[in-house]
């Protein structure tokens, strides 16, 4: 049910984000979800890529710190108010979120946001429960 | 036990006596021998008869690893060279090595001062001592070579290297004491767990390390690993070499071997003596030497003397450990700062070795420090809120344990400019 986001620390200088691209596209991997978390100091770089454990190894590789996260995958309708009916249902269950962002492509219709929150377990549950769709790794890859 | 009880146990009011009539040879012996020694302290406007008391040490000049080096190869000897009998060197990684001479009666008087060491470490005749420091122009190997030879135990004289050569040796030879650097005592307890032995087939009872500089915590490592009690020991070429001072029983502490050497802490930006307890550069003044005696020879070590009784019944001065080296001193805002006291900040926040660089500077008459912080795999979390976490509690242990503010700064890995495998530590920017 989880999803596994590669996650990169980038010092907050010029160019460092390009050297990142640069070893995921020299490696033939497709990213098809990106964020940034920013301070004055550093970055941190969120990906869903379509072959994680090749670009954690080669990000290794070319020495970026790098770690991988399970994420959430969650399936919303795009139209005002979709997110909103996928973070009510959280917000009541108490869960809180540490951060999301969106998918680059769509699913017809739906668009698809990836959320990282406290309780995972908790989450899947009541999202399951209120009939919300989230993907599996191998359903992203299809897309 | 000890080795030499009479010289080790004596009073205060003794060994000060005897003190001041061996320094007083020394210095008649450098004034008229050495020629930058009698140079110096003509320009001081000091005779050898001026040195009436132990505090007059204080009137006479420094000595320096520049003065060695000034004088290369054997300029500050002070024998004929038909007197000496053997020459060591130190590695010398800026410019030319430092050669060191001893005559026959400097070599009895090393090999009693490792004999000393030995017997704090629990070592007797029926001793078997492996000496895994280097032997050759390093002065670790033969030291210890003669002096477990003077305590009449069994030496292997098997080197640095060949680690399971080492461990064969040590278990077929039942090896009881271990004399190496404690970064190879590390490397050999590692290398045994690897080859899966059994502790039982090691007769290993105690260790005496040094040549480089140990924390409290590997020290603790040592001693679990190898279920052995470990040593520290400390010395220098210039001086003598190993056995300078060493750890008894209580491991508080190095006693240092007072009837050889005087022992004086000082501010090492101002050259003042500082009082007993108090931390700053280590001077050393032999009293013993024939073929070079060292004249308040700055050591560059920072540690600081206790003359409290130690309950092992010697009354020589003890050592504090080494905190770092006066060459590697900043000091910020008034405050004097180690790079080793940050580096075991960051060991401790981060559980393993760090690669840090400290950057200094001033804007608006103010110090500043920033350390830059290379995140490591085991360092780097995906949420800034850990990372930032990481960066206050740095800060906040720098503030508790030095008293200054500083700003940490997380970089990517390989990003600290290293040279020769060592990364380049402090860039001072400065204009003083």
């Amino acid at each position: 049910m989880f999803v596994k986001q590669i996650s990169v620390f980038l010092e907050n200088k010029p160019g460092r984000l390009a050297a990142a691209c640069e070893t995921l596209s020299k490696n033939n991997i497709d990213i098809s979800a990106i964020s940034i978390a920013d301070t004055t100091q550093f970055g941190i770089l969120r990906m869903i890529v379509d072959k994680p454990d090749e670009a954690l190894a080669v990000m290794k590789k070319a020495g970026f710190p790098v770690s991988t996260t399970e994420v959430l995958a969650v399936e919303v309708a795009d139209r005002p108010g979709g997110l909103n009916n996928a973070l009510q249902i959280l917000q009541q269950a108490d869960v809180s979120i540490e951060y999301l962002y969106s998918f680059i492509k769509r699913n017809g219709d739906k668009a698809l946001i990836l959320l990282r929150v406290e309780s995972p377990q908790k989450a899947v549950e009541v999202l399951k429960n209120a009939g919300i769709k989230m993907y599996t790794c191998e359903e992203i890859a299809e897309l | 036990m000890y080795w030499n009880k009479t010289r080790e146990c004596m009073q205060r009011e003794q060994l000060k006596a005897y003190q001041l009539q061996k320094l007083k040879e020394t210095i008649d012996l450098v004034y008229h021998n050495v020629e930058s020694y009698r140079h110096k302290m003509q320009q001081a406007g000091i005779i050898p008869e001026d040195i009436k008391t132990l505090d007059d040490l204080k009137k006479l000049p420094f000595t320096t690893k520049q003065d060695l080096r000034d004088n290369y190869p054997n300029g500050l000897f002070a024998t004929p060279e038909s007197e000496i009998i053997r020459i060591h060197a130190s590695s010398g990684t800026t410019g030319k090595p430092t050669v060191v001479g001893y005559t026959r009666r400097d070599i009895a008087n090393w090999a009693e001062l490792i004999a000393r060491c030995l017997t704090m470490a629990g070592g007797k005749k029926n001793s078997v001592v492996q000496v895994a420091y280097g032997y050759g122009l390093f002065t670790g190997g033969l030291g210890f070579h003669y002096g477990t030879e003077k305590l009449g135990a069994m030496v292997i004289p098997v080197s640095g290297g060949n680690t399971k050569r080492q461990i064969m040796l040590m278990k077929d030879l039942k090896t009881t004491i271990l004399a190496c650097t404690p970064s190879y005592a590390l490397h050999i307890a590692e290398t045994i767990e690897e080859m899966g032995l059994d502790r039982n087939e090691i007769k290993l009872k105690a260790g005496i390390f040094g040549a480089e500089p140990c924390t409290e915590n590997m020290r603790k490592e040592i001693e679990q690993k190898l279920g052995i009690k470990a040593h520290d020991i400390y010395g220098l070429s210039e001086v003598i070499g190993p056995g300078v001072a060493c750890e008894c029983s209580y491991q508080n502490g190095l006693h240092i071997s007072e009837d050889f050497f005087i022992p004086e802490i000082i501010d090492p930006v101002t050259g003042e003596t500082l009082p007993p307890g108090q931390k700053g550069e280590l001077v050393i003044t032999t009293i013993d030497k024939e073929a070079l005696p060292v004249i308040r020879y700055r050591t560059r070590d920072i540690t600081s003397l206790n003359y409290e009784p130690c309950p092992c019944g010697r009354t020589f001065a003890r050592l504090g450990k080494i905190m770092g080296r006066t060459d590697d001193m900043l000091i910020i805002r008034g405050v004097n700062v180690f790079p080793s006291q940050i580096e075991s900040v960051l060991m401790a926040v981060g559980e393993t070795e760090p690669h840090y660089q400290l950057i200094v500077d001033r804007t608006d008459n103010l110090d500043s420090l920033e350390i830059r912080v290379e995140v490591s795999e085991k360092l780097f979390a995906d949420e800034v809120r850990k990372l930032e976490d990481i960066r206050k509690k740095i800060a906040s242990n720098i503030y508790t344990t030095l008293g200054i503010n500083v700003n940490v700064r997380l970089v990517e890995p390989h990003t600290i400019e290293r040279s020769e495998g060592k990364a380049k530590r402090v860039i001072d920017k400065r204009k003083l």
